[in-house]
């Protein structure tokens, strides 16, 4: 196809595209304008049922938790495909250079990583493990919660892969560790729901007692939700990450020695 | 709206426009971060802190570290190659 063809195509696609835009622009309703009935309940219940002051959280762990179990176990076998395919591929080169991995372990840093890069990092890891601890116990309290914190959790040993310190980065968060962690929280999240069907006799009927709203332990079932829910969020972020790191990292110092 | 809405909305076109414009992946790798942070800003002053909160860590940390590292190993395959090629262009 030649250019000019291509061009007429484009343009006739443009033209079509833009007519089809601006009908549908010059009928949606003004900015900030609302019709939502479902979320305008949930404003003015959440705090009365369910003594929760984040919305969007009793909404997620309570409210809608069946959507969030499917949800969690996408999140749970998506990072388990990435897993399985690349140890597949690890595997066959592993096999050929088994020894000559040891030796060169505790050498091995990031190029590029200069002092003030690591002096960072040192500051970052601690204060995002504190931030992504904080947003996942008051999940039900302020804006945030499980998956939310868990990601800002698993950022942290990643902080230290970019000071320099892949290894170390394997030392604070070892496989056997993130992988537990991940299935843990996995677990724990459809045991919630469970302990609803057991004590109640609904599947994620929030059973636990509400508490005064905005204190610690309020909300029910929300904020052990959020904690299983987090633990596995940072699971299988972290896990994905060192699969990914592992290939490009480790792998390529066995092709280049 | 509010101008910061506006600035907000104005940085995530450019960013976007920006990202899809960039020829090489590496610097396309940098600018999604950016895009990213721009749609952090976004969410958060059109007052969807908790949906902030998710993106800021997925697209300017996940997801760049993922693209760079896929392509180092592209790359590290790549010059493997021109090896092998060129060990059996001397043979």
């Amino acid at each position: 196809m030649s250019r000019r063809t291509r061009l007429t195509f484009f343009g006739v696609a443009v033209a079509c595209f833009g007519t089809v835009l601006v009908i549908g622009f010059t009928g949606l309703p003004p900015f900030g304008d609302y019709h939502g009935v479902y979320g305008q309940v949930l404003n003015g219940v959440a705090v009365s049922l369910r003594h929760a002051t984040d919305i969007v959280t009793s909404l997620n762990f309570d409210i809608r938790a069946f959507d969030t179990l499917g949800e969690e176990f996408i999140l749970f076998s998506s990072v388990l495909g990435v897993v399985l395919l690349l140890r597949q591929m690890r595997k066959e080169d592993e096999q050929e250079s088994e020894e000559g991995e040891q030796e060169g372990e505790e050498e091995h840093t990031f190029a590029g990583a200069s002092e003030a890069l690591r002096a960072l990092s040192l500051v970052l890891v601690p204060t995002m493990i504190a931030i992504g601890v904080y947003i996942v116990v008051h999940g039900a309290l302020t804006p945030g919660g499980g998956f939310q914190g868990g990601v800002i959790l698993a950022a942290a040993p990643l902080g230290v892969f970019l000071g320099g310190r892949y290894l170390k980065m394997k030392r604070i968060a070892p496989d056997t560790l993130v992988e537990s962690g991940e299935a843990i929280g996995a677990l724990g999240f459809a045991l919630v729901g469970l302990g609803g069907l057991i004590f109640v006799g609904i599947f994620f009927k929030n059973f636990l007692p509400f508490g005064i709203p905005g204190h610690l332990l309020s909300a029910g079932m929300q904020p052990i939700a959020s904690i299983a829910v987090g633990l596995e969020v940072a699971g299988a972020f972290v896990l994905a990450w060192t699969e990914f790191l592992d290939q490009a990292m480790l792998m390529s110092d066995e092709e280049d020695g | 709206m509010t101008v910061l809405q506006i600035a907000a909305l104005a940085a995530v076109a450019v960013s976007g426009g920006a990202v899809v414009i960039m020829e090489d992946p590496l610097r396309q790798a940098l600018l999604l971060g950016m895009f990213g942070l721009s749609l952090t800003i976004l969410f958060f002053v059109f007052q969807a802190p908790d949906v902030a909160l998710s993106e800021i860590v997925v697209s300017t940390v996940g997801l760049p570290v993922m693209v760079l590292l896929a392509i180092r190993k592209v790359r590290q395959q790549e010059e493997r190659q021109q090896e092998e090629q060129g060990e059996s262009a001397d043979a």
